[in-house]
């Protein structure tokens, strides 16, 4: 299953420079002997917001962590079919999972600043990858921090603990962390499920804003969230053997307002899940 | 409606509990005070300042034990510096790169096991390996050494717990950037693990001080007339000089004995007490 890009339904961000960022091609994913998910095959498009709906337990977050290899890190693991990034497979032998890291950032369900000061958060990354000039690493925190809107409220205090902001600002810390590395894309694992309605928002805003530059995939609990923020989405649910599969995958309005598989309206009716 | 008579019943069930588990919590600390108390009382007339500074003369009845004291110090910072870096190091490869599988379980199983062996046997190893085998002689080094290899299950043990205690999320979060495994564990990782890891290292080396079976055959003397002056000396220690002033010295003074018996308390103690500053000044910055 994989959709026309070119189509101006898609977003109503500009779709001239829009590629397929990422793709995967009928793959299985394994964790010893339990199938986690079964032949998924769809294209990421580099200038949306691509959300990933469906039932706790049907292998979303399977999903995610396939474009950046965080499942790598299960024991048993074991990966089937071909995923790649700007046409070059990522599963490949000779490929550097910590360059690609790099290049595809995470951002995670529960904020998780490192135990230390604001700036270090931002330039933790930086700092690793080599940046060693002060001034740089200035420049590259308050641009992380400003792109990730938080910088009118911790400009005056950087130098505090990450983890003394409140769990919204912990969130966009995290994503200015991401940002610090200048990744191309960024994946979301239910990145507002423990904040309240407004720092919800916040992240919603933002995300917006991101997507002009960067490729998003975002999982999310929340339909509503999908149908606000997100320009492609894709509906998966598990078979009886609690595999992950793909059920449908297109435009957000058209799989929202006029789904194709029964499953797919079912769901976004409330009918289960 | 409550039932007063099973309503009360239950209670004075629930109170005599409380009654005996408190006098259990008691019966544990007692051995403890009895013994803190009873060598202040019967040694602290002895320590003098001439008593830790000056060395012993008449075969440890008079004089003082400063060699002894000296000796144990030696001991502890050789039994840190082979203990410490080679059990973090052991704590950081079993935690977070050794795969599960059965290397790793017998591994963990042979740590476990070392931690039972009895010290005299770590004893009779550390001399026929390092004394014999090694031609350390009887030393300093040779002592360190095995006394190094008693404290490993200790330093280990407790390295994998304060690394196993980083939080996932962290690990993951620095993964998920780009920085690679080890810069996370350096970075990210043993920083948080550090207090956990020095107390353990200091509680492990405060524990070798005490020891007594495993320097008796790898170059612990009784009576020495100079401080060691290099690894390959042989010393005096405090746990050994208060073994033979009591087992092996005729018409040995009461006071004086029990004044060795505080000042290894005391060193003891100390290092026990630092330990748990460490931990609570630790637990205050976060």
């Amino acid at each position: 299953m994989s959709i026309n890009l070119n189509v101006p339904n898609i977003s109503n961000k500009p779709v001239d420079k829009c590629v397929t960022k990422l793709n995967a091609e009928d793959v299985n994913l394994f964790y010893g002997r339990f199938q986690a998910l079964r032949k998924i095959t769809l294209d990421i498009p580099s200038c949306a917001i691509t959300a990933i709906i469906g039932p706790s337990g049907c292998g979303k977050s399977s999903l995610l962590r396939l474009f950046d290899r965080m499942n790598d890190l299960i024991p048993g693991v074991k990966v089937e079919g071909n995923i790649e990034l700007d046409g070059i497979p990522i599963y490949a032998p000779k490929i550097d999972v910590v360059e690609l890291r790099k290049r595809v950032g995470m951002v995670f369900q529960k904020p998780n600043p490192f135990p230390m000061s604001i700036y270090e958060n931002v330039a933790f990354g930086p700092k690793r990858h080599g940046i060693k000039n002060r001034g740089e690493m200035d420049e590259i925190v308050e641009k992380s921090l400003r792109q990730a809107a938080l910088w009118d409220e911790v400009k005056d205090k950087l130098g505090q603990s990450g983890l003394a902001l409140s769990g919204g600002q912990q969130q966009r810390l995290c994503i200015a962390r991401v940002l610090a590395v200048e990744p191309e894309v960024i994946l979301m694992d239910e990145p507002c499920s423990a904040l309240d309605p407004v720092a919800t928002l916040k992240i919603e805003d933002l995300m917006q804003k991101l997507s002009e530059d960067y490729t998003i995939i975002i999982v999310t609990h929340n339909m509503q969230q999908a149908a606000r923020v997100s320009d492609t989405a894709a509906f998966m649910m598990m078979e009886p053997d609690r595999a992950g599969v793909l059920v449908e995958y297109g435009p957000t309005a058209q799989l929202f307002t006029n789904p194709k598989d029964k499953r797919t309206e079912d769901y976004i009716t409330g009918r289960f899940g | 409606m409550i039932n007063m008579r099973t309503y009360n019943s239950r209670k004075i069930t629930q109170r005599s509990a409380f009654v005996f588990l408190g006098l259990a919590t008691f019966l544990t600390v007692l051995p403890v005070l009895f013994i803190i108390i009873y060598t202040i009382v019967q040694g602290g007339g002895a320590l003098t300042w001439d008593f830790i500074t000056q060395f012993p003369s008449l075969a440890g009845k008079a004089g003082g034990i400063l060699p002894a004291i000296v000796g144990t110090f030696y001991l502890m910072l050789g039994t840190l510096v082979f203990a410490l870096p080679i059990g973090v190091m052991a704590g950081i490869y079993l935690t977070e790169y050794a795969k599960e599988n059965w290397l790793t379980k017998l591994i963990n199983l042979a740590i476990i096991n070392l931690a039972g062996v009895p010290s005299i046997v770590f004893g009779l190893f550390g001399l026929s390996v390092f004394v014999m085998a090694f031609h350390f002689g009887l030393s300093l080094l040779a002592a360190s050494l095995t006394l190094a290899c008693q404290a490993l299950a200790m330093v280990i043990t407790t390295s994998r717990e304060a690394l196993l205690a980083v939080p996932r999320e962290y690990r993951e979060g620095s993964l998920a950037i780009g920085v690679t495994k080890w810069q996370t564990v350096r970075h990210i990782v043993l920083p948080q693990a550090m207090p956990g890891i020095i107390t353990g290292a200091v509680l492990a080396i405060s524990r070798a001080a005490g020891e007594t079976a495993p320097i008796l055959v790898v170059g612990a003397a009784f009576l020495l007339p100079a401080l060691p002056t290099s690894p390959l000396d042989q010393f005096m220690a405090l746990p050994y000089h208060l073994y033979t002033v009591a087992a092996h010295v005729p018409n040995m003074p009461d006071g004086t004995m029990w004044a060795v018996a505080l000042v290894l308390l005391i060193v003891v103690l100390s290092f026990d007490i630092l330990a748990a500053a460490i931990r609570i000044k630790t637990r205050m910055r976060k």
